[in-house]
């Protein structure tokens, strides 16, 4: 799963949850995968992101780097940060961990880099 | 290479107990892919989803078609169909990710408004009510009456998730009454076309794309 996927999944689904939004992470194995930078698709990506929360995710991980925590002004030409962006966006693959709802606390798991967001029969 | 039906020889008649073997209506959604190329290629696509993806086929190929400059997720209530289709985009180079959820649930709301290509090939088959709901093979078929349970649920999503120039393509049967559906749609504003009809043995397929009809297509 990348940060880039975990940056658009919530919890609002379950029962009584407000936002879901973001979820807590940790990981127990980390793959880093290469993949073609493509500085248009980054550009046109970033403003979709929530950036705080894409941070806070690296964070967890422990593959923050030196990513800055605001998105630059002049992004579109910087393409050192946007090289940054997308090694944490895109190369970043948790294989196995958790994802956690901020307002209820339940766990979601990560196997095989694929997150579980489903709920038992007797949660729904 | 574009137009060429995805490797799928990591796939086994054993997994195919578990997840759907592409068949007629996999092939003919290929087909309504291929023939929109041009206009899909036109939305400059950022976000690709596909709901239910099966094997991943469906959206390997469209990666092949398009190109790595978007970002395709994958959905799908069956585990064994998102571990399918992990080893579908390695086996064919191409990046989907995939996420097991009910329909869309979990990519609500941040994938609203972003969705530039949506894609659906539903469990359309009419079986008895009882037989909707569940998270094994016969997710993949079972429609319950007209067919129509499953993406009857999916259908109050699709206005949300498309970008302004978004365009949803989903398959169909003749028994799922496509006229109703387009009714259904238009009552969120979307607009349908048939791009392809087919029939398969009993079966007469339809790939059916619904976008705004004010929308400015050239990108």
């Amino acid at each position: 799963m990348k940060l880039l996927t975990h940056n658009m999944l919530s919890s609002s689904f379950i029962k009584g949850v407000t936002k879901g939004f973001p979820l807590g992470i940790s990981a127990t194995e980390i793959k880093l995968q290469e993949v073609n930078f493509n500085a248009d698709f980054i550009c046109r990506m970033l403003p979709k992101l929530d950036w705080t929360a894409l941070c806070a995710a690296a964070n967890s991980v422990g593959h923050l780097g030196d990513l800055p925590t605001e998105i630059p002004p002049d992004f579109e030409a910087n393409e050192d940060f946007l090289k940054k962006a997308h090694h944490v966006l895109q190369e970043v693959e948790i294989q196995e961990g958790e994802l956690v709802c901020p307002e209820t606390s339940r766990k979601f798991p990560i196997k095989n880099g694929i997150p579980n967001m489903l709920l038992n029969e007797d949660e729904v | 290479m574009m137009g060429e039906t995805p490797d799928l020889s990591h796939l086994s008649s054993l997994d195919y107990e578990s997840i759907y073997e592409p068949a007629e209506d996999t092939f003919l959604f290929m087909d309504a892919l291929l023939k929109d190329f041009e206009s899909i290629k036109r939305l400059r696509p950022l976000v690709c989803l596909e709901v239910g993806c099966g094997s991943g086929a469906i959206s390997a190929y469209l990666v092949k078609m398009l190109g790595p400059g978007a970002i395709y997720f994958c959905t799908d209530i069956n585990d064994k169909a998102t571990i399918a289709t992990v080893k579908t985009g390695a086996l064919n180079r191409v990046d989907l990710n995939p996420i097991q959820t009910d329909l869309v649930s979990a990519l609500v709301p941040r994938l609203e408004g972003l969705v530039d290509v949506l894609l659906f090939n539903p469990p359309y088959v009419i079986t008895p009510d009882e037989e909707v709901g569940g998270r094994g093979i016969e997710a993949s078929w079972a429609g319950g009456a007209r067919g129509r349970r499953v993406m009857d649920r999916f259908f109050p999503y699709v206005s949300e998730l498309l970008s302004p120039c978004g365009i949803f393509y989903l398959v169909v049967i003749k028994e799922n009454d496509a006229d109703d559906i387009a009714n259904c749609l238009s009552k969120f504003k979307l607009h349908m076309e048939v791009v392809l009809s087919r029939r398969s043995g009993q079966e007469r397929l339809s790939i059916l794309k619904f976008s705004r009809p004010y929308a400015n297509k050239q990108a």
